[in-house]
């Protein structure tokens, strides 16, 4: 019987068994940003501890960095505390650093993949539960609180239980308007927000294998929203044609002997699972999320879902979320109106998003009621955006065009939600609150689908406009 | 906790917070975390809700002041990898939770800190927080190595996974210092990836 990519990866980085059962994991790459690390910090300078291989791990800033030009020091006084406390824990570490001074800054999981430091086989860890984003390379990625934050700082290792693999085949093809990130709202529709905890997620079939790395990126992202700590996709040419000539990348016949271990490192043909799930494609419609959590989602020609067709609990869940919402059940989600349009997050800020939305921007004119904004991922995003012309294409319909962060997806910076505003985002959760606003409603979708609503005021499909 | 760290029992009363599903951005809004330490948390968990409850949130409710075991549902804590949620409930007193289950990193942020999370069916956990409902005052007491939990009169078998249980009765759920123990064998690790150590010629 052969093995899975989560086995092998697991077994290479293993430094032992732990007495409490868990695996003592080595974690190759560590990424950090300016909101979960400085308790971390703070608890390992508290404990007399250094940091054991700082060039293990890589910093920005992205949480909480203002999008809209503003300069240091930042007006919002906690804010500056926040970006003081990682400058001089840098300062004291020695390690190494992508502020906007270096034109490398950006979402951390932009960022790792962008610059080569993200490849196949590693462990990586991040304080932040979108690092599943990484396993796009066939890197097990995981999300760590703070205090395993202080852990991998001091040791390079977690105590971590391995997760069971379930494999997630789709198969087919998807229709034109339907994108990755349909994909993966389609899979927490079916298997539920937490029908992956316990597993690791192995995305497989032909849908996936047509994939690009910035779309495999969008599904293995959102894994942490089914529940998955874990997602991943089999390293293969598309993911080697991506890695070749970046920064950290290796080069040359390092580059080919990499390439060898990381084809190596791939599940095998009979490698067994403990589940396995199939899909077809061509079922899947753009989705649109109706309530408060990534799994009450529905295709874009589909009606808001009645609490009367459940019982329990999970009715008093449907009755929550639309009275949050402000939604009525068996209307049409398509028609409902907007005021806020977002395009960027970890999830859909990279170069392909930003040319999705562009795609169905371009010509039209957002209305004055509606405020929209487009967030690219990182600095070299926003620069390769420029250069092909799309931002002028996004001022053009009225969209503001930003500088790189996280921005209202969680809405630490200035970028929020007023009152109950109904905003459509390309990000990765709707819950209550989420985007700055105790009040504020999240509808998420694709790219192309924000960009959609946000010209024409409400949600509408993609298809149609591509169809016209 | 004994002084050694270890978490045998925990012992109090209950306070249950209805719901599935229950979101860390929902246990501790995003703007509380522009701050550099956790002490501050504990007064601002659940805060978006209390105020839409106006004083009828569980949190706010006098008869569960001084609660120490937090009753949940479904899927509690799913969502952001952010410490701060359980920070903010630790630093609210609650030293224990008992649900029906819960997401995988709010679980590991739980353990780290020293909260065990206990599972019961979904069944007993509207029963215990019934009980706990019409009877605020009802002691409730965790065995944490046997998972018994008596509440009152009534007594509930709950579920916590055996490394779990181990770390807690042995004191070792902070897991530093087991991992720092290892100092020969991580550097091995280290010398043998391959991605680290630097690529074999071909």
């Amino acid at each position: 019987m052969g093995h899975t990519l989560l086995d092998k990866v697991w077994d290479a980085h293993t430094v032992r068994e732990l007495p409490n059962g868990q695996t003592q994991l080595f974690i190759g790459l560590h990424l950090v940003h300016e909101v979960t690390s400085p308790q971390a910090f703070q608890m390992l300078a508290e404990r007399g501890l250094s940091v054991r291989y700082p060039d293990l791990t890589f910093a920005t800033v992205d949480h909480i960095i203002p999008t809209d030009g503003s300069t240091r020091p930042y007006v919002d006084g906690m804010a500056e505390q926040m970006f003081v406390a990682i400058e001089q824990n840098i300062e004291r570490t020695g390690i190494p650093f992508f502020d906007r001074s270096t034109g490398r800054q950006g979402i951390v999981h932009v960022i790792g993949p962008e610059l080569g430091l993200t490849q196949p086989g590693m462990t990586i860890a991040c304080g932040d539960s979108h690092t599943s984003t990484h396993g796009a390379f066939g890197a097990i990625a995981f999300g760590i609180g703070t205090s395993q934050v202080r852990d991998v700082l001091a040791t390079q290792t977690i105590s971590v239980a391995k997760p069971r693999c379930r494999r997630i085949t789709v198969n087919g093809k998807l229709a034109d308007g339907v994108f990755a990130k349909d994909v993966i709202l389609a899979i927490i529709g079916r298997l539920g927000v937490q029908g992956g905890v316990g597993y690791a997620y192995e995305y497989a079939g032909d849908v996936f294998d047509a994939m690009s790395m910035d779309e495999r990126m969008t599904v293995c992202n959102m894994s942490i929203e089914g529940g998955a700590r874990v997602g991943y996709v089999n390293p293969d040419e598309t993911a080697y044609a991506y890695l070749q000539g970046r920064e950290y990348a290796p080069k040359g016949d390092e580059f080919d002997s990499a390439r060898q271990w990381w084809s190596d490192v791939a599940s095998d043909a009979d490698a067994a699972y403990d589940d396995q799930v199939d899909i077809e494609g061509e079922s899947i419609a753009p989705m649109v999320t109706w309530g408060v959590n990534p799994g009450q989602v529905l295709g874009v020609d589909e009606l808001i879902p009645s609490p009367e067709s459940v019982e329990g609990l999970e009715r008093r869940s449907i009755e929550d979320a639309l009275d949050h919402m402000k939604l009525a059940p068996g209307v049409p989600i398509a028609g409902t109106p907007i005021d806020v349009a977002f395009v960027g997050s970890c999830t859909n800020s990279r170069i392909s998003d930003l040319r999705e939305a562009a795609r169905v921007a371009e010509g039209g004119q957002v209305p004055a009621h509606v405020k929209a904004l487009v967030v690219p991922g990182s600095q070299q995003v926003k620069t390769e955006a420029e250069a092909e012309g799309l931002d002028d294409i996004f001022r053009a319909a009225g969209f503001e065009w930003r500088d790189a962060g996280c921005s209202m997806c969680l809405a630490m910076n200035p970028d929020k939600l007023v009152n109950d505003q109904v905003c459509a985002s390309s990000s990765n959760r709707n819950f209550k609150g989420r985007q700055g606003s105790p009040l504020g409603r999240t509808l998420l979708m694709s790219p192309a689908m924000v960009a959609a609503a946000a010209v024409a005021g409400e949600v509408t499909d993609v298809r149609a406009l591509a169809a016209g | 906790m004994a002084d050694d760290g270890r978490i045998t029992h925990v012992a109090g009363t209950g306070v249950p917070v209805r719901g599935n599903d229950i979101d860390t951005d929902r246990i501790i809004p995003a703007r509380y975390l522009r701050e550099i330490t956790f002490e501050t948390l504990g007064p601002h968990a659940f805060e978006d809700e209390r105020r839409q409850l106006n004083g009828k949130h569980p949190f706010d409710d006098a008869r569960f002041t001084g609660a120490s075991v937090l009753v949940v549902n479904r899927n509690f804590g799913s969502g952001s990898s952010r410490e701060h949620a359980p920070q903010a409930l630790m630093h609210r007193g609650i030293k224990a939770i008992v649900g029906e289950s819960f997401a995988e990193i709010f679980f590991g942020n739980c353990t780290t800190i020293g909260i065990p999370c206990l599972t019961l069916p979904a069944t007993q956990i509207e029963s215990l927080q019934s009980l706990i409902e019409e009877a605020p005052e009802t002691a409730l007491a965790i065995d944490v190595g046997s998972g018994a939990i008596t509440a009152g009169q009534a007594t509930y078998q709950a579920e916590l996974p055996a490394s779990v249980r181990e770390a807690f009765v042995s004191g070792e759920w902070d897991a530093l210092s087991s991992l720092l123990e290892s100092g020969d064998a991580i550097s091995a690790v280290h010398d043998r990836l391959p991605y680290i150590s630097g690529w074999p010629a071909r």
